[in-house]
C-alpha cells in the first residue's frame, strides 16, 4: 500500500477517484463484451447450421442478415438501434421503457446482432470445410442428417472454427470501445471523461490502451492454450 | 430549397434537404479510405521489410509496432492521436516560441488525424499480411533472379512483387473491407463524413432511419463493389496458377 500511495502522490491524474472510474469502466466493458459474445454465440450456432442448408428459403435470408451486418460499420448499426428504439410506437409507455432508456441495452442488442453475424459466417465456413471422408463415413454408418451433424460435423467444425472465433472475440473487445459514443462509460468512456476533466490526453488514453493490450494478450494466451488442447490431433507430428 | 424538393411529398423533404450534404460526406469517407489505404500499404511494406530484415533494431521496432497497434482499439488510438497530437503540436509551438521566438501554430485537423490514424493502424495489419506473402515466394526464384544478374530492385519489381501480390491480395482485401468500415469512426472525432452528417440530420428531425439507412446502403455498395474488384484482381494475379477442381 505504501508504494502505491507514493506512486499515486506523484501525479494529479491517477488518484483513487479516477482509478475507481477506470475500474467501473472496465467492469462495463467486460460485461458488455461477455454477454454479447455469449448471446451472439447462442444465436450464431443455429444460424450457421441453417446457413449451410440446401434449401434457399432457409439459407438466403440468413445470407442477407450476415451480408448486411458484415457489410456496414458497427457504429451505424449502433446508431440505428440506439436512436431507432425510441421510435417504436408506445415503447415509452410500455414496461420495456426502463430497460431501453438506458444506453446499455440498445448497445448490447447492436453488439449481439453484429457478433452473431460474424460468428455465423465463421461456423458456416467451418461446416463447409468438413473433410468429405468424414461425411461419407458417417453416411456409411447409416447416420441420419441430424445425428451426423451432432456427432460428426459440428464437433470437428467447432474445432476448426476456434482460431477464427478467437479473432472475433478480440475484435469484439476492440469494437466495444464504440459503446462510449452513446454515453456508456466503458473503458474508453472513462478515458474520455478523465481526458476532459484533466485535459491530459496522453495519460488518459495511453493508460486505457495499456489495459486493452493486457486484455488482448490474456485472450490470445488463453485461446492458444485451448487450441493446444482441442486441436492437438491436427498438429504436425514433428 | 430547390424546386424539386418542394414538389416531393413531405416525408421525403428532409432527405431532399439533407441528401446532398450526405453525398458530400460520402466523398469524404471515400477520400479518407483511399488515402489511409495508401499510407497503410506503404507502412505495411516498410514494416514487413523491417520484420524480415536481419537488423535486430529494425526488427524490434516493427514487431513492437505491429503488436501494440493490433492490441488496442482503433477508437482509443484515434483519440490518442487526435487529442494527444494536438497537445503535442501546441507544446511544440510553445517551445519554438520560447527558444527561437518563432510564432508558428500547428493545427491538426480531423481529416489529417483520421487519415494518419487509420493508415497507421492498418499499416500494422498490412505489415503482417505482406510479411507472410514475402515469405511465401520461393527462395529459388530470388536466387534465379540473382543468377541472371538482376539488381535487388529489379528482383523486387519483376519477381518478388508480382508473386507476393498473389499471396497478399486476400489479406489486403480483408484489411481494406475492415478499413472501409473503420472510417465511420472518424465521425466521432468530428470529421464531417457521411456518418456524422447522418447523425446530425437525424437528431435534428428525429428520423434516424431516414438517414442511417441510405448511409448503411452506401457502405453496402462500397463493400460489395470492393469485393467484386478484389475478385477480379485475384484472378489477374493468379494467372498461371492451377485452381482446385471447384
Amino acid at each position: 500500500m505504501e508504494w502505491l500511495n507514493a506512486l499515486l502522490a506523484q501525479n494529479d491524474i491517477f488518484n483513487a477517484t479516477t482509478l475507481a472510474h477506470y475500474w467501473s469502466g472496465f467492469v462495463t466493458t467486460v460485461q458488455l463484451v461477455f454477454v454479447s459474445l455469449l448471446i451472439g454465440l447462442i444465436i450464431a450456432v443455429p444460424l450457421g447450421i441453417l446457413r449451410s442448408s440446401k434449401n434457399p428459403w432457409i439459407s438466403r435470408p440468413i445470407w442477407l442478415y450476415v451480408y448486411i451486418f458484415r457489410g456496414t460499420p458497427l457504429l451505424i448499426q449502433l446508431y440505428m438501434i440506439y436512436y431507432g428504439v425510441t421510435l417504436i410506437n408506445g415503447i415509452q409507455e410500455s414496461i420495456f421503457w426502463p430497460i431501453f432508456q438506458d444506453a446499455f441495452y440498445p448497445c448490447l442488442i447492436a453488439f449481439v446482432l453484429n457478433t452473431a453475424a460474424y460468428t455465423a459466417e465463421i461456423i458456416r465456413g467451418a461446416i463447409a470445410t468438413t473433410p468429405r471422408g468424414e461425411i461419407e463415413a458417417a453416411k456409411a454408418y447409416g447416420m441420419s442428417r441430424a445425428l451426423m451433424m451432432r456427432r460428426i460435423i459440428l464437433p470437428s467444425a467447432f474445432r476448426r472454427a476456434l482460431p477464427a472465433y478467437a479473432n472475433e472475440v478480440i475484435l469484439m473487445v476492440h469494437a466495444s470501445s464504440i459503446a462510449s459514443v452513446v454515453t456508456i462509460v466503458d473503458l474508453t468512456g472513462a478515458a474520455r471523461d478523465i481526458y476532459a476533466r484533466f485535459y491530459a490526453p496522453f495519460e488518459a488514453f495511453i493508460f486505457v490502451a495499456g489495459i486493452y493490450l493486457c486484455i488482448t494478450f490474456l485472450l490470445i494466451y488463453s485461446f492458444r492454450k485451448l487450441e493446444n488442447r482441442l486441436l492437438a490431433h491436427l498438429k504436425p507430428l514433428s | 430549397m430547390s424546386p424539386f424538393c418542394e414538389s416531393v411529398p413531405s416525408t421525403f423533404v428532409n432527405l431532399c434537404q439533407y441528401g446532398p450534404p450526405i453525398i458530400d460526406g460520402a466523398i469524404i469517407t471515400i477520400e479518407v479510405a483511399f488515402l489511409s489505404l495508401l499510407l497503410s500499404v506503404m507502412l505495411g511494406l516498410l514494416g514487413a521489410s523491417a520484420k524480415l530484415s536481419s537488423n535486430l533494431i529494425l526488427k524490434g521496432i516493427a514487431t513492437t509496432y505491429t503488436t501494440l497497434i493490433r492490441g488496442v482499439p482503433d477508437l482509443v488510438l484515434m483519440m490518442l492521436i487526435f487529442f494527444g497530437g494536438q497537445m503535442a503540436m501546441n507544446n511544440l509551438s510553445d517551445w519554438l516560441y520560447d527558444t527561437y521566438e518563432w510564432e508558428i501554430f500547428f493545427n491538426i485537423n480531423e481529416f489529417f488525424a483520421g487519415v494518419v490514424t487509420i493508415g497507421f493502424i492498418f499499416g500494422a495489419y498490412m505489415a503482417e499480411t505482406f510479411r507472410g506473402a514475402f515469405q511465401a515466394v520461393e527462395n529459388g526464384q530470388i536466387e534465379a533472379g540473382k543468377a541472371y544478374g538482376m539488381t535487388p530492385w529489379q528482383i523486387f519489381i519483376r519477381i518478388m512483387f508480382p508473386q507476393m501480390m498473389r499471396h497478399a491480395l486476400p489479406g489486403i482485401g480483408n484489411n481494406w473491407l475492415v478499413l472501409l468500415k473503420t472510417t465511420a469512426l472518424v465521425s466521432v472525432i468530428g470529421l464531417s463524413d457521411m456518418v456524422r452528417l447522418a447523425s446530425e440530420a437525424s437528431k435534428a428531425v428525429h428520423e434516424p432511419f431516414m438517414f442511417f439507412i441510405p448511409v448503411a446502403m452506401a457502405y453496402l455498395v462500397l463493400t460489395s463493389l470492393s469485393e467484386w474488384m478484389l475478385n477480379k484482381l485475384e484472378r489477374k494475379y493468379s494467372a498461371g496458377i492451377h485452381r482446385g477442381a471447384t
